[in-house]
């Protein structure tokens, strides 16, 4: 073995502890927070293992897409919606959990016996490399057109959707000392009401 | 073309030479560029802290720092020692982890994007395959690290500047990237050493910036907004948000966002050079002034002699790209908000994509001339 295989190996190993070690955190901790961004090192991992697979336009790609545009997303959703609210320990929840970790078991096991009892094909050509940008791009403009389009009108519905959903054009006429109906609330936390002109604290001119 | 000195062929040689195994001698090769380059790094910091300092000045009509070594070059050095030994704060009720996180994860890609900036045939870390594309993925990962700083922080207008940081990064790398990709369809590749290479040839005349004018005016708006640079300085207003995300932080962690800032506008200044000002080539192409004086372009002096040229011209267009980018600080006023977002979504983004169309467009009718 030489000095490049046995490097590849240490970072393969390292790099799978780290995507399983930070997967079980984005699951495990109870701080939304935190899940949010170890999810963002499980995708950073995992374009290091795309690294270690002679994919570097891949390896950017997911670090563009995954850590740059959807972590942050999720972590804008989480920061943005205030909702505070206790958690309620409900009723006979050991049943619930029972269920889940019955079908991650079940799943578990389906994709084990898959990924052992297919024979896998190594394909013995050398990775495409940095040529792959070139490939990915004849491939995206002939036999993968259609589900790349498909793909783009898929985003582009989702984007329609969160315009619509975001913009309130419906807001009534209101009412000084009117309630604002519930509905058109955004979930907020209670503030204390400043008094609007009253006298500055000392030292604050 | 001809390949220029190629430091690692030697260095290699001279240890199989030795009697080194290759895969060894190779190995002991990899450290060097990725230590001089972050020394590099590093000391261009306080080259643009004094610069920033001194033009800042001369733009004020003051002197600027003028104790601290001769014509005050050690201010920084001054500045950057007061920052070790400061008391490191941790504010009450903060995330710790994500607090010391946070400036860390927004300074590492700063670092990493190194990789890729050339300043010669054969002077770069590594000549990738994707090159210029690596830097825009890894700057989409720094606003994962302001958020964090942001968030973690336990105060509100590091949250609300976190956020701001966040929605800036995300609305400029948009025109940034198409910017870039216009570029990228000239040179038919993502690698910066052959993006330089489509450029040479013809001197002066040959750059990017004659044949993507709209390009590198957007590439430079948008640079600044990812920088963060004074007309775009919203994350931390001072008169709205105190200081946006860094307001918790004092000491080294504070120090840490200081150095990423003034790397990121050095990174942002060489690519600049290199996407647009033809990087390392001289104003009069080598080619020429060695027919002029006679010689070969193989000649081993010349080869010497431009390769110390080629280091000298990005370093010089890059710092007069930090010149202009501090004047403009002290001449643009900073803009709101929302003309922040609109100047990014509704102006910059159509004109980068009418700019990507018109490339493309020229590239067909003149191949010759847009890289066919």
């Amino acid at each position: 073995m030489n000095l490049a295989e046995g490097v590849q190996i240490v970072s393969f190993g390292i790099l799978s502890l780290m995507v399983i070690g930070a997967a079980l955190g984005v699951v495990l901790l109870s701080n939304i927070v935190h899940s949010a961004f170890l999810l963002g090192m499980v995708f950073a991992s995992i374009s290091g293992l795309y690294i270690l697979l002679n994919a570097g336009f891949v390896a950017a790609a997911q670090i563009l897409v995954y850590v740059g545009a959807v972590n942050i997303l999720i972590l804008f959703g989480i920061m943005l919606v205030n909702k505070q609210q206790d958690f309620v320990p409900l009723p006979n929840a050991w049943l619930g959990k029972l269920a889940t970790a019955a079908v991650c078991g079940g799943l578990f096991a389906l994709l084990s016996t898959m990924v052992l009892g297919t024979t896998w094909a190594i394909s013995t050509e050398a990775a495409a490399g940095d040529g792959s940008v070139v490939l990915i791009g004849m491939h995206l403009f002939s036999d993968f057109l259609l589900p790349f389009e498909l793909a783009s009108v898929l985003l582009l519905i989702a984007l329609v959707g969160a315009i619509i959903l975001a913009r309130r054009e419906f807001i009534p006429d209101e009412q000084p000392g009117d309630p604002q109906p519930e509905g058109l609330k955004l979930p907020e936390r209670p503030r204390d009401l400043v008094a609007v002109g009253s006298a500055p604290p000392d030292g604050d001119a | 073309m001809t390949l220029g000195i190629d430091l690692q062929g030697s260095f290699v040689d001279a240890l199989t030479g030795l009697g080194l195994p290759a895969g060894a001698a190779k190995a002991s090769w990899l450290p060097l560029p990725m230590t001089l380059i972050l020394i590099a790094a590093t000391v261009s910091i306080f080259v643009t802290v004094w610069l920033e300092r001194k033009i800042s000045a001369a733009a004020q009509q003051r002197i600027g720092p003028e104790f601290a070594g001769p014509l005050g070059v050690l201010q920084a050095a001054a500045d950057g020692l007061k920052l070790l030994v400061k008391e490191d704060i941790t504010p009450a009720k903060t995330d710790p982890w994500l607090f010391t996180l946070g400036p860390a994860i927004v300074v590492i890609p700063v670092f990493l994007s190194f990789l890729v900036v050339p300043f010669g045939q054969n002077m770069v870390i590594t000549d990738l395959g994707v090159g210029i594309f690596l830097w825009i993925a890894l700057s989409s990962v720094t606003p994962i690290g302001l958020l964090m700083a942001g968030y973690s922080s336990n105060n509100k207008y590091s949250l609300l500047g976190g956020l701001r940081a966040a929605a800036q990064s995300i609305s400029y790398e948009i025109p940034l990237a198409l910017a870039v990709l216009a570029v990228v369809m000239m040179s038919n590749s993502l690698s910066t050493v052959d993006i330089v290479n489509q450029q040479a040839g013809y001197g002066i005349l040959g750059w990017n910036i004659w044949r993507q004018p709209i390009g590198f005016l957007i590439f430079w708006i948008a640079a600044l907004a990812e920088c963060e640079r004074l007309p775009f300085d919203l994350p931390e207003a001072e008169e709205e948000l105190v200081a946006g995300y860094q307001t918790e932080y004092s000491g080294m962690r504070f120090g840490l966002f200081y150095v990423g800032s003034y790397v990121n506008l050095v990174l942002s200044a060489l690519l600049v050079a290199v996407l647009y000002l033809g990087g390392w080539e001289l104003p009069v192409s080598i080619g020429a002034i060695a027919s002029v004086i006679g010689v070969s372009e193989s000649t081993p002096w010349l080869q010497i002699v431009a390769a110390a040229a080629g280091i000298f011209m990005t370093l010089a267009k890059a710092y007069l790209l930090v010149f202009i980018a501090i004047l403009l600080r002290w001449t643009v006023p900073r803009v709101r908000i929302d003309q922040l977002l609109d100047l990014g979504w509704k102006f910059l983004l159509p004109i980068a994509l009418v700019n990507l169309l018109v490339t493309a467009a020229l590239k067909l009718t003149f191949p010759i001339a847009f890289g066919g």
